[in-house]
């Protein structure tokens, strides 16, 4: 369940977000989540951007805790626990779209590699872009949305899927990324009749199901998700809506 | 035939979830009562809000897990809303913490407000500085505090003690004595874990209570001794994940007991599965109820 392993290579993947690999046994599925700590940072919860042997994380510097871990070089140890959560549910014989937002691309990665479903990459701009080229060799196509339309498609990642699912008939969509583009991108499966599991966030303590720290609604993010269908999702009040602070205290979202 | 009471609670099951899972917010304490608890204890709640330890704050060990959250709250103002939709769906009981009687007082008395059905004193968590052990380990400060809160709620007075010491019974005593309604026995044990690789502490906090099957030995022996020291009643927590572990616990003197960490190692249906087996088991052994088998390793 927890293991220290050591970063055995560091991928470049844009200006502000590294991916650091390393060898670790245990089993994993796309969309699960590992416990990540060295001294001197606040222990974070992150998806796995790769699942086979070597497995990976891919961390935004957005703070001082993913400034450590970007700080780190080869060989250095990370203490690990997990795999934590429920991953994606990857039908067989569905006609599956997969969408990454910004660094939730990164949690998406192993599903194009195991579907080959065609994918919508979505950043703000062609130099926040990350794993273009490892989705471009997996996905049956790939599309790409930035915000400023510096690349590809003029608009977020949810406008590019509408007009893709529109053109074509799609089954499931699975998605990680920021919560309201996750928002806008559920109720836009809702209204075009698609199913979807999207992979969701909060803040997490224990990761293992046990404090209870990251609830939506009566469901643990870290334990019943962190990716729940839409028929859950259906039922959550707090998506899109509320999130919870280190104290518990109920915090808009917005 | 599970029906069981603590003092003048009646539970129509005998296990509660035990204070720090799963009851930091309304609808997952509905959750718990939805699968088979007869109670749930709350999150030990304060006075104000508190972010608790930076994580590190949990890991799992070979043996059980080791946290050392920090007491993380909403405090007690904004906790009533998550009450307001927990307490009409089952046995809530508050759990609060602080530092002084007239504070755990004033804590209470909001407890009652919400529709608490019995508060849990928290006198044992091991890893919050001034609070928890720290006052929960004299007998004095103990009797104070009991006595403080029972003449100004006129719900149960439970006090959760700590086994990080040698003077269990007379806490328990000091609890009877100043007219406590029950004692829940035992919280985490203060413990350690340092990351060879790393050569530093896992917790932020370096200290933390272990808890899960490497401590069930040590809280049915408390038990044990309580019951043979007094007549107040017990409520057995640490180590249960199945209906022997609960079993042992009430054949030591336990009238309630309550599970933990095994939501996390058996999952949220950790409740049903004990019922169902207890049961099947007090059947087959010939114990009609509950009550005929509290303290039977005494005879």
């Amino acid at each position: 369940m927890s293991d220290t392993v050591r970063i055995v290579s560091i991928i470049d993947d844009s200006h502000d977000t590294k991916t650091f690999e390393f060898q670790w046994e245990e089993k994993t599925s796309p969309g699960q989540f590992i416990m990540v700590w060295v001294p001197g940072m606040e222990e974070i919860p992150m998806s796995l951007s790769k699942t086979a042997r070597i497995k990976s994380i891919t961390v935004k510097k957005i703070g001082k805790d993913t400034q450590k871990l970007h700080d780190l070089g080869l060989g250095a140890p990370i203490r690990i626990r997990g795999p934590y959560g429920k991953g994606f549910d990857l039908k067989k014989g569905k006609k599956m779209l997969i969408i990454g937002g910004g660094v939730g691309t990164a949690a998406v990665i192993p599903v194009v590699k195991e579907t080959g479903a065609d994918t919508i990459i979505g950043a703000r701009t062609d130099k926040d872009l990350i794993m273009e080229e490892v989705a471009g060799k997996y996905a049956k196509n790939l599309w790409i949305a930035t915000d400023d339309g510096s690349k590809g498609f003029h608009g977020n990642a949810v406008q590019l899927m509408r007009e893709k699912v529109t053109e074509s008939r799609y089954d499931l969509v699975l998605a990680c990324g920021p919560e309201i583009m996750q928002y806008h991108l559920y109720k836009a499966c809702v209204e075009l009749g698609v199913d979807c599991q999207l992979s969701l966030e909060r803040h997490m303590k224990c990761g293992a199901g046990v404090c209870g720290c990251c609830m939506m609604d009566d469901m643990r993010v870290c334990r019943d998700g962190p990716v729940f269908t839409k028929e859950q999702i259906s039922k959550m009040k707090d998506f899109g809506v509320s999130t919870r602070d280190e104290c518990g205290r109920r915090v808009k979202l917005g | 035939m599970l029906v069981t009471s603590v003092g003048k609670l009646r539970l129509e099951k005998p296990g509660m979830v035990a204070s720090g899972i799963m009851d930091e917010t309304g609808p997952s304490m509905v959750r718990m009562l939805k699968c088979g608890a007869g109670a749930v204890v709350t999150k030990s709640i304060g006075s104000e809000p508190n972010p608790g330890h930076p994580n590190p704050t949990f890991t799992e060990l070979k043996c059980g897990y080791i946290n050392a959250m920090g007491l993380p709250n909403p405090g007690i103002e904004l906790f009533g809303a998550e009450m307001e939709i927990a307490a009409k769906s089952g046995n809530i009981i508050g759990s609060i913490y602080g530092a002084s009687p007239e504070e755990f007082s004033r804590l209470a008395g909001k407890m009652e407000e919400y529709g608490a059905a019995a508060v849990e004193l928290n006198l044992s968590c091991p890893h919050a500085a001034g609070y928890g052990m720290e006052l929960g380990t004299d007998p004095a400060v103990v009797g104070s505090i009991v006595s403080a809160v029972k003449s100004s709620v006129s719900i149960p007075v439970w006090a959760k003690l700590t086994p990080n010491t040698h003077i269990l019974k007379d806490l328990a005593i000091a609890v009877r004595d100043a007219g406590g309604d029950a004692v829940v026995a035992i919280n985490t044990v203060k413990a350690m874990a340092i990351s060879p690789q790393l050569g530093k502490p896992i917790l932020s906090n370096k200290f933390g209570g272990l808890s899960g099957p490497a401590i069930r030995s040590i809280g049915v022996r408390a038990v044990f001794e309580i019951r043979a020291a007094t007549d107040i009643p017990i409520v057995g927590v640490g180590g249960i994940s199945d209906w022997k572990d609960a079993a042992q616990y009430i054949m030591a003197g336990a009238c309630a007991f309550q599970v933990g960490s095994a939501i996390g190692t058996k999952g949220i249906d950790v409740f049903s599965a004990i019922n169902t087996e207890l049961e099947r088991f007090m059947k087959d052994y010939g114990y009609g109820s509950i009550s005929k088998m509290i303290g039977v390793a005494h005879e």
